[in-house]
């Protein structure tokens, strides 16, 4: 099948395995009653039975609840947050402002874009690891490819606070000895060699974990939409209480203008631009 | 007193009220005055042409972005952008987040934004070279790992079409006329074997990136203004499926293939 008939096999119904409602009956979670045989999940639960198809242990859910509250951090500065706040702070609404902190949370520097090639990173080197390559050559190759690793190093600070914590609960989980996570630490080990600077970060160190925990690139890219969510709402709550328009003005000599001088629009056109 | 925060801007620059920082008594744009010379003389399209350029645009170029304004304005309620809007509007959410999901939608690479981005893409790698379009087209180059879903298909091109339609091939006839036109007239000129090398017809989103790239724009601003241009449709739509009610919205029949409903009697 091919072309429109592709499109009008798939017109006036909805084909799904992953669920449905019956208002007023029951409610369907990827094969399973959600009211019946799911009662008591946990929303951590239910999130990754949602993303990947299968249930997780619950010291594996913890560290997944872990690994998103080791980074709930609630300062308004940050991108993300800042978002959030300005909304409240503009009298706009929670949804608003949240749903577009955690869209702005999908970035290159931080957040959504290290967490993917993180993991994708791990998950490729893993398998290489299983057919016998040694760390260094990994390292090496995947330098020569595309010149960095991501989940290494960090902008302000090469130290992240944030990994006694993680191994603490990896460890006390028992999820510590896995081979990407431990791979994690050999790749540091191989690339401080190189740049002293480039420590693991958070965002390499989750990314190992998930991947010990079977979670793929796209399925842990889900996951991660939420995991810097945690800090917004804080955020969100101050901002909304200070007087409306005050989060982080700006007055009129902060913007550095550095375009053209005053020109007359009238009189344009005395040269043709490309 | 702590240091203050500057930002940095080439776009834009306001003087302040002699009795409050906070307040603007002029703003420039570009180093034009908005509010005392260009508000009444310049056309939107001019601005917009403006903000994302840095320069005046000529007449024939806000004709050309005016035109493709109209094209994008509506994708039509079919479109998945605007289908997220109306889904969003019929339940009475507020209206940014009827845009947001338009937003949200037309980001994809699904005609949206993203497709637009890997098409310009194409003319800024290939120019008006058939031979190296051909090559792109038919996926010899290897696709970099990126935060988005991997490409299914040659961007800027329908994957579920028979022929070009019939709104394509106008919108390209038209645009195409404009004097700016030069990328635009080429793909008119060169659609078939481009159609042939995709294996696909052609989309509006192919017809959108060339004009961008006839403006001038560069990839990210041809999705930046995709994204932009194709919003007032999904707003007018969302608000008619508000006002109309979520009971003549459409909500289809569910065939749920694993319902252990149906596993339990068929046990």
């Amino acid at each position: 099948m091919s072309g429109p008939e592709v499109l009008a096999a798939q017109a006036d119904v909805l084909r799904t395995r992953v669920g449905a409602c019956w208002p007023g009956t029951r409610a369907v979670f990827r094969g399973q009653d959600l009211h019946r045989d799911l009662d008591g999940s946990s929303s951590m639960d239910l999130f990754l039975f949602g993303i990947t198809g299968r249930r997780f242990a619950p010291n594996e859910l913890r560290l997944l609840d872990g690994m998103w509250a080791l980074t709930g951090y609630p300062d308004t500065r940050l991108w993300n947050n800042r978002v959030a706040a300005l909304a409240a702070n503009a009298r706009s609404l929670p949804s608003l402002g949240l749903a577009a902190g955690i869209a702005a949370s999908d970035a290159r520097v931080f957040g959504g874009g290290p967490a993917f090639f993180s993991i994708d990173f791990f998950l490729r080197a893993g398998e290489q690891r299983r057919a016998g390559a040694e760390v260094e050559a990994i390292v090496a190759a995947e330098l020569l490819a595309n010149r960095r690793i991501l989940g290494y190093g960090r902008p302000m600070n090469s130290t992240d606070e944030r990994l006694p914590p993680l191994l603490a609960l990896a460890g006390r989980e028992g999820l510590a000895d896995g081979l990407h996570f431990r791979l994690a630490f050999d790749v540091e080990a191989a690339l401080l060699r190189r740049k002293p600077f480039l420590k693991l970060n958070y965002a390499g160190a989750t990314a190992a974990l998930a991947a010990d925990l079977g979670l793929t690139s796209r399925q842990y890219q889900v996951y991660n939409v939420f995991k810097t969510m945690l800090g917004m709402p804080p955020c969100l709550v101050e901002a909304a209480e200070k007087p409306e328009g005050t989060l982080m003005p700006m007055p009129c000599e902060n913007v550095t203008y550095e375009g053209p001088a005053r020109r007359s629009w009238v009189d344009r056109g005395a040269a043709r631009h490309p | 007193m702590s240091t203050p925060q500057r930002l940095h801007t080439r776009i834009w620059h306001e003087e302040p009220e002699p009795d409050n920082a906070f307040a603007a008594r002029t703003a420039l744009c570009h180093g034009y005055d908005v509010y005392g010379d260009m508000l009444g003389r310049v056309r939107w399209t001019e601005m917009l042409f403006l903000l994302f350029s840095g320069e005046a645009p000529w007449p024939e170029q806000t004709e050309l972005l005016e035109t493709l304004a109209v094209a994008l304005a509506n994708p039509g309620p079919r479109d998945q952008a605007v289908q997220a809007a109306m889904a969003s509007g019929t339940g009475g959410a507020p209206s940014a987040a009827t845009l947001m999901a338009a937003l949200s939608v037309g980001a994809g690479r699904h005609g949206g934004a993203r497709d637009v981005f890997e098409a310009m893409t194409g003319w800024v790698e290939c120019g008006m070279e058939l031979a190296a379009w051909q090559a792109r087209l038919a996926g010899a180059a290897p696709q970099r790992l990126e935060i988005w879903p991997a490409a299914e298909r040659a961007a800027g091109f329908d994957p579920h079409g028979r022929r070009t339609p019939g709104i394509v091939l106008q919108a390209l006839e038209r645009l195409a006329a404009h004097a700016p036109a030069q990328r635009l007239r080429w793909l008119a000129e060169h659609r078939e074997a481009l159609e042939a090398a995709a294996g696909l017809p052609l989309a509006m989103s192919s017809v959108a990136a060339a004009a961008f790239a006839d403006l001038g724009f560069s990839p990210e601003q041809g999705e930046m203004l995709h994204l932009l241009l194709r919003l007032p449709g999904a707003a007018a739509h969302a608000l008619e499926q508000r006002a109309l009610g979520y009971k003549r919205f459409p909500f289809p029949p569910v065939e749920l293939q694993d319902d252990p409903a149906r596993q339990a009697v068929a046990a």
